[in-house]
């Protein structure tokens, strides 16, 4: 009976094909429910975050941890509740922004000063570790030609430009007080806002010289801040906190992760993240070699 | 559930409606959904009647536009912006791109599906080919030309929604922004003005078919009386 | 190419888990399909309705449906069961008209011989109808393959992994190679499955294959 046999078989390759398709996705599903013994590293929806965790994930490894990753989670608003429910473990984060997260009204702006509220701001069951010389900083950026013209050396000079201005950046910067809101509330300069979702990436770069934006927000570990036609805004007023990075982790990691990831912390320097982030864009290179090359040069054991 | 509440305050709420607003970025998805549709028929249109009169390379119609379902929209989208930088020109490149394959086999398909006798009848009289594409075959094929455009178009609304992710345009920003900061109030409405102005648009494209076919059949009718 | 030669092995753990998504959205899909479309075809009154609203759910674009399905059933939105489950709906949408064709396109003669042997309606379906019906059915699963692969991509924008993460990271970092690799493996894996699928007809239902070509291959 070939018909017989034919449906037979189909139907045997087709409830394979479901386990398989089923173990894909409910493993994936509780994800986050797995052993207990597992540390769960999460990330940003940023590339530069992502090599840092997985410099976390892979020192962790090493040192014979199991580790589970959970990256390119999203921005703030999104993953924040998952490090503060203990779904992630461990998260690379900046300390001025997470700061301005947890506490809106803080007036804090210098480094130390920044992590002390931090420290004080974090919920239950949410550890601040030490913080590292790397920063990684929102800063506005114009292009040379623009600062020239107006003579733009700090963000109050924008007040000087007479064409009307737009700010690009994230689209989740609208709403967060280092954005048009704050820009206003600081300095009294009032923007429109365009959202360009690469996090200060490529099209950002280009946006603003062609002109289509005339000031930017862009990272400053981001290799292209280098580039001699951009000229980075100064911000007297400390309308970006001081943001360096810094790892949140949950109550479930023992003295011996916690020991390592603070000699991670150590032995990233503001240099050094740069570097990490060339590699990445220029080298094309994957977070994995990135983080691995790094671990080679440093030991953090 | 609470979620969807939430979705309904934000889509009730009169200052999503002001000035802006919701009618802004509605006339924007629709703005960008006409130009694009209207752009690719106009290429792909004549392309596929002219693949259908002529019975020749149809089988490779058929092939690309089938391979072409496989392209992904947000690829194609990345690489046009990685080129073109923000604003319209990347997203309805992209756009327009993909939405001439279907349209390429829809008129294809139409005209194809024509009996051969029918043009051969009308070049017998003496129609010049010109004529017999304009007065027989399109005419015949308009069910399915149709047809096509209804299914490019809803491709074309989805797609613009893709678009958001590249540049400020249209629907898709209230679920690409609010997916960026969580609130989940405007990705749902985004989502389901979206949804909404597809169906409508889709009802609107088969309420046009419906008045064509009351057209063709009483015609038909009338043939078939003076036949007899 | 720079970005390639350093990234082959999360193209390729990339590639796995796309495929897993596909696979299983498109069982599930042909597993819903096959008897939804039975009964729209048995009872008309059900069929009308049922077409018309998957023909609805079609048009409905798929980002702002992998919005509203984890809304309205509670599954996390992060989650590849959410993108699994839209991929499904499309998936059905689109097989149930292939399966309502297909049964019928089956001619009467071969139905009422099978009755008049002795096959109870059961039988009848599995051993006669189907396997008739089957080359339509197929030919909208491998349309169902071929868009449900590009589909996936768009989950990589909620965060669900798969070869779509390729286009936001290459976004990110401005590496065209990355986002360009992404469209041309997935372009190929679907070409490649929907080939597989041809093939894997033909050698299951014999009888589609035009004799000529079948005498060439079968040694008499």
């Amino acid at each position: 009976m070939t018909h017989l046999r034919f449906a037979i078989s189909a139907s045997a390759i087709g409830a394979l094909t479901l386990a398989l398709g089923g173990c894909a996705t409910s493993e994936s599903l509780e994800g986050n429910s797995s052993s207990s013994e597992t540390i769960v590293v999460g990330s940003q929806d940023y590339y530069s975050n992502e090599i840092v965790a997985e410099i976390y994930a892979q020192a962790l490894e090493t040192a014979g941890y199991e580790v589970e990753r959970d990256f390119r989670i999203g921005q703030r608003e999104v993953y924040v509740p998952d490090i503060e429910s203990g779904a992630v473990d461990v998260f690379p984060e900046y300390s001025g922004p997470l700061l301005q997260f947890w506490d809106e009204t803080t007036t804090a702006t210098f480094e130390d000063e920044v992590y002390a509220a931090l420290v004080d701001a974090a919920p239950e069951g949410v550890r601040i570790l030490d913080q590292s010389a790397a920063t990684d900083q929102d800063s506005y950026v114009v292009t040379k030609a623009l600062a020239d013209e107006y003579g733009l050396v700090t963000i109050a000079d924008l007040a000087k430009v007479d064409e009307p201005l737009t700010l690009g950046g994230n689209s989740e910067g609208e709403d967060r007080p280092n954005g048009p809101k704050g820009l206003k509330a600081a300095y009294g300069i009032e923007v429109d806002f365009t959202p360009i979702e690469d996090g200060g990436g490529p099209l950002t770069v280009k946006a603003l010289k062609d002109n289509q934006v005339q000031l930017a927000i862009i990272y400053t570990a981001n290799p292209a801040i280098a580039d001699p036609e951009l000229v980075q805004l100064e911000d007297p007023k400390g309308l970006f906190l001081a943001s360096h990075v810094v790892p949140v982790v949950s109550d479930k990691l023992d003295a011996r992760a916690i020991e390592i990831i603070n000699t991670i912390s150590a032995a990233l320097t503001a240099e050094g993240l740069v570097a990490l982030n060339t590699q990445s864009i220029e080298d094309e290179a994957p977070a994995s070699t990135v983080a691995a090359a790094w671990l080679a040069e440093h030991d953090v054991s | 559930m609470n979620l969807l509440a939430e979705a309904w305050a934000w889509l009730t709420d009169p200052a999503s409606w002001t000035d802006g607003g919701i009618p802004e970025r509605i006339a924007q998805h629709l703005a960008v959904t006409f130009v694009v549709v209207v752009i690719a028929a106009v290429i792909a249109l004549p392309a596929g009647i002219a693949v259908g009169h002529r019975r020749r390379g149809g089988g490779w119609v058929v092939a690309t536009s089938g391979a072409a379902r496989a392209i992904p929209t947000l690829g194609v989208l990345t690489l046009f912006a990685l080129w073109l930088g923000i604003g319209l020109v990347a997203p309805v490149l992209a756009l327009v791109l993909l939405a001439i394959p279907p349209l390429i086999a829809g008129a294809y398909a139409g005209v194809a599906a024509i009996d051969h006798s029918i043009p051969e009848a009308a070049r017998a009289i003496g129609m010049s080919e010109a004529q017999i594409v304009g007065r027989v075959e399109v005419p015949l094929a308009a069910r399915t030309i149709v047809g096509g455009l209804r299914s490019a178009t809803l491709q074309v609304i989805a797609t613009a929604t893709l678009a958001a992710y590249i540049s400020d345009t249209g629907l898709g920003r209230y679920i690409i922004g609010g997916l960026k900061s969580r609130d989940y109030a405007e990705m749902i409405g985004g989502s389901v003005l979206v949804v909404a102005l597809a169906l409508i648009l889709d009802a609107a494209f088969a309420l046009a078919l419906r008045l064509r076919i009351f057209r063709t059949t009483t015609s038909a009718r009338h043939h078939e009386r003076t036949a007899l | 190419m720079n970005w390639l030669q350093q990234n082959i092995a999360l193209v390729a753990e990339l590639t796995v888990i796309h495929l897993a998504i596909t696979i299983a959205a498109v069982f599930l899909s042909l597993l819903l399909a096959v008897p939804i479309g039975r009964l729209a075809y048995r009872w008309k009154w059900v069929g009308g309705p049922t077409v018309a609203v998957l023909a609805v759910l079609y048009a409905v674009p798929s980002l702002p449906l992998l919005i509203i399905v984890p809304a309205v059933t509670g599954t996390p939105l992060r989650s590849p069961l959410n993108l699994v489950m839209v991929l499904t709906i499309y998936g059905v949408a689109v097989l149930v008209r292939s399966v309502v064709d297909g049964f019928v396109a089956v001619p009467v003669s071969p139905r009422t011989a099978a009755t008049a042997v002795g096959y109870s309606g059961w039988a009848r379906f599995w051993v006669v109808e189907l396997p008739l019906a089957a080359p339509i059915i197929i030919a909208g699963l491998r349309v169902v393959l071929v868009s449900t692969i590009s589909l996936v991509t768009i989950g990589s924008i909620i965060g669900i992994r798969s070869l779509g993460t390729f286009f936001t990271d290459g976004f990110q970092r401005g590496i065209v190679a990355e986002v360009a690799t992404g469209v041309v493996v997935t372009v190929t894996l679907a070409l490649l499955l929907d080939q597989l699928c041809a093939v894997a007809a033909r050698r299951a239902l014999p009888w589609t294959v035009p004799t000529e070509r079948r005498r060439r291959s079968v040694p008499q």
